[in-house]
């Protein structure tokens, strides 16, 4: 195989790739606190989580799934979150200085399992659903916590089954 | 015989993968044509212009008053608004006569060309950019009215 024979491969194979990043499912590394004890149990290691696009693509979302989304107050940045609440239900804020909220139609209510270090709706109010990116199925990295994330009897749990 | 007919078979299978991701590629990253419904932007888009929307300038979050977007609705993420930016964050907005609104750290106000007839951010408020899809470069149907949108 010549140079120009595999660079050809090279080129044809980098849209096929972004395409699957951006509509299939990709990695990344889950930076800060709020997701304690869940992700980053250890402030030391950083865990790497595996995204789900195609499980979001019709904004289907459950109460307790752990998702990524834009941040609403910077559209660069990407958040890690679980949801709460979605369109009707009526949430008490953790912030005392609030009275129950009820989340409008489009809308959901986000919070990380952190609550004293968490930016989270909390802080901004509830937040389009358009602004979810990606829902969090898999921790990959460190491989002695590699597992499937699961919310049952209201309660988050890492499963240890192979994937 | 079957071997060849089937490399064969892989092989177009192949490219209408690679061909299909290069298009999803231009369309979800680079530009696209969209089609719009509705009278909130008259007189600038009429219902059932075709124009061409571009990814790039807000890939960079580089938003300026007066630039026509599309966006997700705020209220339903499967619908796509077109609205003009009014305010980017930091500016004042007038209400009413009264009472005057910040664009928070972010955020987009977004009003309708059409003032009596759009619903925005004059009754939702202001939006995240992270819903911004794109903005509006080009008018490209009627062929009668071709213009620049920017």
């Amino acid at each position: 195989m010549g140079k120009a024979n595999w660079l050809r491969s090279l080129a044809s194979g980098i849209p096929i790739g972004i395409s699957f990043v951006t509509s299939v499912c990709y990695i990344a590394k889950v930076n800060g606190v709020s997701m304690q004890p869940i992700l980053n149990p250890d402030s030391a290691t950083c865990d790497y989580v595996l995204l789900n696009r195609w499980a979001v693509r019709d904004f289907h979302v459950q109460r307790g799934d752990i998702v990524a989304l834009v941040s609403p107050r910077n559209p660069d940045a990407c958040l890690i979150k679980r949801i709460i609440g979605l369109e009707g239900d009526v949430i008490k804020p953790k912030s005392q200085s609030q009275s129950y909220v009820e989340v409008p139609k489009g809308f959901c209510w986000i919070e990380g399992e952190n609550h004293s270090q968490s930016m989270d709706s909390n802080f901004f109010g509830p937040i389009p659903l358009g602004l979810i990116t990606a829902k969090a199925t898999h921790i990959v990295w460190p491989l002695s916590r590699a597992c499937r994330l699961m919310f049952q009897n209201n309660k988050l749990s890492c499963k240890n089954e192979t994937f | 015989m079957i071997r060849k007919f089937l490399a064969k078979g892989f092989g177009v299978g192949f490219c209408i993968v690679q061909y299909g991701c290069i298009a999803h590629c231009f369309v979800e990253h680079i530009a696209e044509m969209v089609i719009c419904s509705g009278p909130s932007m008259e007189p600038t888009i009429y219902s059932d212009d075709i124009i061409i929307s571009e990814h790039i300038t807000t890939k960079f979050s580089k938003y300026e008053r007066g630039d026509v977007v599309i966006l997700r609705s705020p209220s339903n993420p499967k619908m796509f608004l077109c609205k003009r930016i009014i305010g980017i964050p930091g500016d004042k907005i007038k209400i009413n006569s009264i009472q005057h609104s910040i664009v928070p750290r972010g955020h987009i106000w977004l009003e309708g060309d059409n003032k009596n007839n759009s619903t925005d951010s004059r009754s939702y408020g202001p939006v995240p950019q992270g819903l911004v899809r794109g903005r509006a470069l080009c008018r490209i149907w009627p062929l009668n009215s071709i213009q620049m949108l920017t």
